[in-house]
């Protein structure tokens, strides 16, 4: 029962039980175990990685199996987790030219160097349920795909052969340290490696639907996925003691590159624009709708004009798309207002009061 | 569960006999968006939903399916949506163009020429050709009603003041039989002139947008342009380096990391039949 | 200009001494409230017919039911012999991007912001089947000229220029098809006094050249006294008052108009 009175400490105390034994459900169903987790929802995992911003997969695991599945609940718990940890150092800025690809497809080119690799991906699967899971026992495990070559060490990046022949704006590199959305609040005008950052921890549905709303034209930006890649990276980090970098140990990464409409005009030369996304694991699908809102939020840079899209409003896009803050808000308006309330009835009432006579004489 | 659970080519007849009202009501209109109540499919919303269920609607157990993306039958996805209609429809298969009753298409028009009796399925991300003037639906329909297509030039008037030419290369629009302006689907531009006066019947699907069109067969598509600035069907300028075609739609490979690269006929069957007949080009071997 | 008007527009069919615009009985009520009610008028060829009066006075809501922005709820309409109100859409539609123009307070209203000046001015050449790129553009650069925008901006985007700048392109966007009959919606509106007395200049010249019947709303009477051949006085939903712009103005019978002259004289 809901208790908004003062004798409300016994009743958390009960929900917190009822909780716990909601969460662990049938025990005659074994328990769920952190290496399961982590193994078989991985994806699941991956997310709350992602916008946890944080790089653990057991203990996403953990904070999947604690939140009973529900993921924004786990990114929460990583979030807060996460926010108590020492920052002991800053890596280098991670390679992803040198990274160990499970996947790589690129959809501007039907072959190029290092391949299109498609990697473990539902693209082509049939959407049929296979009854087979359901079953107790596994399935026959696929043979791995041993006619795929094994993937080349270095696969150079697909912006980089436009940008050879100048086709692609250039992404010179700065040394400017990017700021930390974590460490400082949020401030607007943002630049790009801060819009970046949010995005990338931000909610992968609302990512998602505004950067399917810049497809059907709210803010387009004619996106070609020039490449897709997911695999692993080093992480390095300079030691000053020692003056020289070393590895200290490696992440899996969704790295998306998009080739957009193109700028220019009859005395400049016209060039094709670049969208980002990076996150955390597998997520292809908040990499690709990340690069996509990147894109569509660089309308001012490139001289495009202010549709009034969604997507373009840098402000209405990061200031909501974190689904912490979301969820938070949002749920709070279950708890209890009712001063507030009290407030609002009586003035309601006293309005009505003063119209009823009036309405009379009105008749 | 076995694939007997599900009724020929994957949707029940109720269903396919709604399309295929869509499909007639489309072909009686050319051009003219026919709004479906397109259903969910065992793949996701983008990768051709709406071209499957159009082939669905109009696949008989004699029929051979090609299916082709980027103009390549061996692209992953014409695979997928080929084994699809292979496991649930049993249908016969091809890969030759002029074999083909059905073929379903994402991006291009084959090279070979098409006849009477075949189908041509597009697959249809956006079919609103205004959309990227006007992103609301009810303003859309009205100027379609109208025909308001004033604005339609206005880009193509902007394009040529700000390029010096017409700026679109894909999904180039056109007007059919001089009513209703028309969204091609993603194909490049070097294919619009296939699409008017074909003697195949070709259909359009959108399973997200939930519509259908059609062409009939032997209708007039203009792709629209200026009189000074006139519609060319463009193309990379080269030969096809594997069988020397020089009227052929090219896809460029990039072959090494210092700027190598070869063009290649994107319509792999055309290719392939033409090395068959000993066409050779610039970097392949003779048959 | 030597270049050839290559766009076929609509014959005058009409003779001068026919009405070009004639309104009769037009009412339109938002609920309980007037918006407008029992006007009648007759437009000739040629002529400008003012519409003064306060807010609220019905005047704009008289332009908008005239103009086919809102349905009246009484009354008739007919333009150059055919019901307006009687036409379908698609007719009332062609009517207003061929024959008829309509020229905002302000311009951001008109014209297409994210277009250059030479689209917007071209758009309705192209709506009405132009299909010459380099045609379409003479036009254009021509009609650039004669609201005196220089050539040069041509691939500007509206928002690159002035509030004086933008209301004289979205004059030339409407003339450009050589309409018949232009509705002005407080063309001055909202520019300073200097730029106003520039846009007034130019307006008259280019009606009287291109003889263009007129009706145009406005409060400031400076404006009517210098453009309209007759004025209408409104007031609250009602005309009290038309006739020849300088008789009313010199020799106001009706008491608002009497205290609208007299308030204008003051300042």
């Amino acid at each position: 029962m809901y208790v908004a009175v003062k004798g409300g400490e016994r009743a958390i105390d009960n929900a917190h039980q009822w909780l716990a034994e909601e969460r662990r459900g049938n025990p005659a169903v074994p328990e769920l175990t952190i290496a399961q987790i982590r193994e078989q929802m991985k994806l699941a995992v991956n997310r709350v990685m992602s916008e946890g911003s944080l790089y653990d997969p057991d203990l996403a695991a953990l904070a999947i199996k604690q939140a009973r599945g529900d993921l924004i609940e786990a990114v929460f718990l990583i979030r807060a987790y996460r926010t108590t940890l020492p920052r002991l150092a800053g890596s280098l800025p991670v390679e992803t030219g040198a990274m160990a690809v499970d996947r790589r497809i690129s959809a501007t080119f039907k072959d190029l160097p290092g391949g299109q690799v498609l990697g473990p991906t539902f693209d082509y699967t049939h959407r049929l349920l296979d009854f087979a899971l359901m079953a107790e026992g596994e399935p026959a495990v696929a043979r791995a795909a041993a006619d795929d070559a094994p993937p080349a060490s270095r696969v150079p990046h697909v912006t980089g052969f436009l940008n050879r022949d100048g086709l692609i704006e250039a992404a010179a590199p700065d040394d400017i340290s990017p700021p930390d959305l974590t460490r400082e609040p949020m401030e607007l005008p943002a630049d790009r490696a801060l819009r970046l950052q949010a995005l990338a921890r931000g909610d992968e549905g609302f990512v998602l639907g505004l950067a399917y709303s810049t497809q059907r034209g709210y803010g387009r930006t004619h996106a070609f996925v020039g490449e897709l890649r997911i695999g692993k990276v080093a992480v390095e980090v300079e030691i000053p003691e020692l003056g020289f970098a070393v590895e200290v140990g490696e992440v899996e990464l969704t790295e998306c590159e998009t080739v957009n409409q193109f700028k220019g005009s009859r005395t400049e030369p016209p060039q094709f624009t670049r969208g980002y996304g990076l996150v955390f694991g597998q997520s292809e699908r908040k990499a690709i709708a990340m690069s996509l809102v990147d894109r569509a939020l660089r309308w001012r840079e490139l001289g495009e004009d202010d549709t009034g899209a969604p997507a373009q409003d840098e402000e209405f896009v990061l200031m909501h798309c974190d689904n912490i803050q979301a969820t938070g808000f949002l749920e709070h308006i279950k708890l209890p207002h009712y001063v507030d309330f009290q407030a609002e009835l009586e003035l309601v009432r006293r309005l009505r009061a003063e119209a009823d006579p009036m309405q009379e004489a009105a008749e | 569960m076995t694939d007997q659970a599900y009724n020929f080519a994957y949707l029940d007849e109720q269903t396919k006999r709604m399309i295929r009202r869509a499909i007639l009501k489309g072909i009686a209109v050319p051009g003219y968006q026919v709004p479906f109540a397109s259903r969910e499919m065992p793949m996701p919303y983008g990768w051709g939903t709406g071209g499957v269920q159009v082939t669905a609607a109009c696949l008989v157990p004699g029929d051979r399916l090609k299916v082709i993306d980027q103009g390549a039958d061996d692209t992953t996805n014409a695979v997928s949506i080929r084994r699809f209609f292979q496991r649930t429809a049993g249908v016969g298969v091809t890969e030759a163009t002029a074999e083909a009753t059905v073929i379903q298409t994402r991006h291009r028009i084959p090279e070979t020429p098409l006849a009477e009796g075949q189908i041509l399925v597009y697959q249809v991300p956006i079919p609103e050709p205004l959309r990227f003037l006007e992103p609301r639906e009810t303003e859309t329909r009205k100027m379609h009603e109208l025909e308001e297509y004033g604005l339609m030039h206005v880009k193509l008037y902007e394009d040529i003041a700000r390029h010096g030419q017409i700026a679109t290369s894909y999904a180039y629009p056109v007007k059919v039989e001089g009513r209703y302006v028309m969204d091609p689907s993603p194909i490049p531009r070097f294919d619009n002139p296939k699409l008017s006066g074909n003697p195949a019947i070709q259909l359009f699907g959108a399973g997200r947008e939930q519509r259908i069109y059609a062409l009939p067969p032997w209708t007039e598509a203009v792709s629209l342009d200026f009189e000074d600035h006139p519609f060319h069907a463009t193309k990379a300028p080269h030969d096809c380096d594997l069988c020397g075609a020089k009227h052929s739609y090219l896809d460029e490979v990039i072959t090494d990391d210092t700027g190598g690269r070869m063009f290649v006929c994107s319509d792999t069957d055309f290719c392939a039949g033409r090395r068959a007949k000993g066409h050779v080009g610039r970097l392949g071997e003779a048959a | 200009m030597t270049l050839q008007d290559p766009f076929e527009f609509p014959q005058r069919t009409r003779a001068p001494d026919q009405p070009l615009l004639t309104v009769e009985n037009l009412t339109k009520r938002y609920g309980p409230r007037i918006g407008c009610a029992d006007v009648s008028f007759e437009l000739y060829p040629g002529e400008v017919l003012g519409i003064v009066g306060e807010s609220g006075s019905g005047k704009s809501t008289l332009l908008s039911c005239l103009a086919g922005h809102h349905c009246p709820d009484l009354g008739r309409i007919s333009y150059d012999g055919r019901d307006v109100l009687a036409m379908s859409e698609t007719d009332r539609r062609r009517l207003s991007r061929t024959d008829w123009a309509y020229v905002h307070q302000n311009p951001r209203d008109g014209l297409r912001m994210g277009v250059s000046a030479g689209g917007n001015v071209g758009e309705r050449l192209m709506a009405v089947g132009a299909r010459h790129y380099g045609q379409i553009r003479g036009r254009a650069v021509d009609w650039l000229g004669r609201v005196e925008i220089a050539a040069d901006r041509i691939d500007d985007r509206p928002s690159a220029f002035s509030g004086g700048m933008q209301q004289r392109l979205q004059i030339a966007r409407n003339l450009v098809t050589s309409p018949r009959l232009v509705f002005m919606d407080e063309p001055t509106g909202g520019l300073d006094v200097s730029v106003q007395a520039r846009l007034l200049d130019l307006l008259r010249g280019l009606v009287r050249d291109l003889g263009l019947s007129v009706v145009i709303v406005t409060h400031d009477l400076a404006v009517v006294r210098l453009l309209a051949h007759r004025l209408m006085v409104m007031k609250g939903g009602r005309v009290v008052e038309q006739g020849l712009t300088d008789q009313v103005l010199d020799d106001p019978q009706h008491a608002y108009t009497q205290l609208l002259v007299s308030s204008v004289l003051q300042v």
